[in-house]
């Protein structure tokens, strides 16, 4: 069913292995980079390419590697730090936060930092409470930093070499489960504009909805179920949270009047509050109540007997779709049916049927 | 002005820093230089000594106790004064502050006043000078009490692990502000933990610029040819941690060991061992210590006609472009 060669590893790879036949300063380094697995994969064929000295594997030690890396920057290289989970990161914060992100400002705009940290977010097979953290919101918060977050293969490709050949520090958080999502795209190395936060993924009319991420592509499975119900709804992909640019939303609801945020993470202080915070400001009138979906706010608990209702669903956006659109309670019926149907194929805790774990 | 005579090249440099460091002392009651000071008084040996033995090109990295490192790698003087009184002039434009000093044009690339947040970023620099395969050094200067962070071990560990040209300068003043090196230590060996991790140890307790020069000089070359070198030095600031005078009356520090290290000041023992050698002349020294002052009163007048930054213009700074 899935092309092979189009899987979002598969861009991922490539972006790495083109951009480092074009700059000989690319290199990677991090946990695991030249180890049997390859971090999903991504980066076996850039080891083969390239040899040890561009693909470095690292000791356990992820605040060091973030500062090394800024060093290493600091003479001319273009280093990607690989962090297997998003989680292992939060151990580099001193380094990403007081240095890399305001030393281009710090230092008077005369020192640039080209690195990429990037960071994988885990979900089920009981990944619990501190493998499967979205936490772009906190790293967005930072000036300073550019933030990521790629939903499709394609995107990730043209997103991933954009942010290797970008001047600042980017963080670049991708899920884990997008891996087995797939997509076409150039052959050839293309970067993405990171000062365009919003890319439509579907347009609509009746409704838009905002999301980013794995959540980006289940509202893409909401909007297609709603479709046959006779609901046109929009969605766009906040694909890039830092620099933020909201331009494409603004036009998307000055057309469609509602609004759904749907988040990866936490409600409390996250993405959705951003956003609400900058529509409120724009003076863009709603006809609905402002809605955002989110995960429950707790973290995440490891057992499927536990995490079963922890993370939002196509049933619950079609829900919140309903209710904002004043669906008729028939139809919404059916759909709720249909997003149970789909559902129910999958265990709620693996991405995909073929999936054995433990990863 | 330029130092002529290699033999006293050494106190030149420390009279200088010693002077320029004192003039910014009294400038400070005038309440004009809006930012904490480090002042490096007592302390000019190391920066000196090790400075010595590196080029333009090899690469420092810095504390919030940096204007010692700085001027002795050659950083330029009107941009630190600059800086302290938060003008455009300033190395970073008024932005970074006294603790914040570097000089990209003597490699000197950055100063940074979390406790050992530079330390990786020189082990980094001693990376990306092994990939370039280029023979140069990188010196991460910091002091004791960066010896009690993760990071640094870290940063040790993987410098000898992957056998960078980095020396780890320890400046053990052996106070953390108030705080004894006893009370954050206790008895603990620093040379047994460099040595278990495989970095080569040396170590200078006299304050002394001569021997800091010597053991800089192995550092270097045993830097280059195997791997890192951790230089243990110890020294005593005579001011207090931040700011422009003297805190004794605050009996945080014995007086007998204030009084042993004062006899150990660095200019007083580079004097005598040149008064010795018969290669002191007081008249020249004194020619050349009013020179700094002079050097320091023109800085003085440029930096204060000199205009602020605009602060309109900070936000295009938050990315390069």
């Amino acid at each position: 069913m899935q092309n092979k060669k189009n899987l979002f590893t598969d861009a991922m790879s490539e972006a790495l292995v083109q951009s480092m036949q074009k700059d000989k300063n690319v290199v990677i380094l991090g946990e695991g980079v030249t180890d049997v697995k390859g971090i999903f994969n991504t980066t076996n064929l850039a080891l083969k390419k390239f040899g040890p000295t561009r693909v470095i594997e690292t000791p356990v030690s992820e605040n060091a590697l973030t500062g090394i890396q800024l060093g290493m920057s600091l003479l001319g290289k273009k280093p990607i730090l690989m962090h297997a989970r998003v989680d292992f990161s939060l151990l580099g914060f001193d380094q990403l936060l007081n240095n890399a992100a305001k030393w281009h400002y710090m230092f008077g705009g005369t020192m640039n930092v080209p690195i990429v940290i990037r960071l994988i977010i885990g979900r089920g097979w009981g990944q619990g409470p501190q493998h499967s953290q979205s936490l772009e919101s906190v790293f967005s918060h930072f000036p300073g930093l550019k933030v990521v977050v790629p939903s499709t293969a394609s995107d990730c490709k043209g997103l991933m070499a954009a942010s290797i050949f970008d001047k600042n520090p980017v963080v670049f958080i991708e899920h884990r489960w997008l891996h087995y999502y797939s997509s076409n795209y150039k052959k050839n190395l293309y970067k993405i504009n990171l000062n365009e936060s919003i890319d439509v993924k579907k347009k609509g009319k009746d409704l838009t909805i905002l999301s980013s991420s794995i959540m980006l592509i289940e509202s893409l499975k909401s909007a297609k179920i709603l479709k046959k119900y006779g609901i046109d709804v929009e969605v766009l992909d906040l694909r890039v949270l830092r620099p933020l640019n909201l331009n494409k939303l603004y036009s998307s609801l000055r057309k469609t009047k509602k609004f759904i945020f749907v988040d990866n993470g936490w409600k409390t202080f996250g993405v959705g509050a951003e956003i609400f915070a900058n529509i409120l400001e724009k003076n863009i009138k709603l006809k609905n109540v402002p809605s955002r979906l989110a995960c429950k706010n707790y973290p995440t608990p490891s057992s499927p007997h536990l995490s079963y209702d922890y993370y939002v669903t196509i049933k619950d956006i079609c829900d919140e779709v309903c209710k904002c659109l004043a669906i008729k309670k028939d139809t919404k019926y059916k759909i709720q049916k249909e997003c149970e149907n789909i559902m129910s194929k999958v265990p709620h805790d693996l991405p995909n049927l073929n999936f054995k774990g433990p990863f | 002005m330029k130092i002529v005579n290699s033999k006293l090249r050494n106190l030149y440099e420390l009279i200088k820093i010693r002077i320029i460091e004192e003039e910014i002392a009294k400038e400070y009651k005038n309440q004009e230089m809006r930012c904490p000071v480090h002042l490096s008084i007592g302390q000019e040996a190391i920066s000196v000594g090790v400075s010595s033995v590196l080029t333009k090109k090899d690469y420092i990295v810095s504390t919030h106790r940096c204007h010692a490192h700085y001027i002795a790698k050659g950083g330029s003087i009107d941009s630190l004064i600059g800086e302290l009184y938060g003008k455009e002039t300033g190395t970073c434009k008024g932005i970074g502050g006294s603790m914040h000093m570097y000089d990209k044009n003597v490699n000197h690339l950055a100063s940074i006043p979390i406790v050992g947040g530079s330390i990786p970023i020189g082990v980094g620099i001693g990376y990306g000078i092994k990939l370039n395969k280029a023979k140069q050094v990188s010196v991460i200067y910091f002091g004791d009490a960066a010896t009690e962070e993760g990071v640094f071990f870290e940063s040790l560990h993987f410098a000898a692990l992957k056998k960078l040209p980095v020396i780890f300068v320890c400046e053990d003043n052996k106070y953390s502000v108030y705080t004894s090196r006893y009370e954050r230590h206790g008895n603990r060996d620093i040379k047994k933990i460099i040595k278990s991790m495989d970095v080569k140890y040396i170590e200078t307790k006299k304050n002394d610029v001569n021997d800091i020069q010597k053991k800089a000089t192995i550092a270097k070359k045993h830097a280059i040819s195997h791997g890192p070198v951790f230089l243990y030095s110890k020294t005593y600031r005579h001011l207090e941690h931040c700011g422009p005078n003297k805190d004794d009356n605050l009996n945080y520090r014995p007086k007998e060991e204030i009084k042993y290290w004062l006899k150990k000041d660095p200019i007083d023992l580079e004097i005598k061992r040149l008064k010795k050698e018969k290669k002191f002349n007081q008249e020249n020294y004194e020619d050349f210590c009013n020179s700094i002052r002079k050097d320091f009163i023109y800085s003085l007048i440029k930096t204060k006609k000199a205009k602020a930054f605009s602060s309109k213009k900070l936000n295009s700074l938050e990315y390069a472009e």
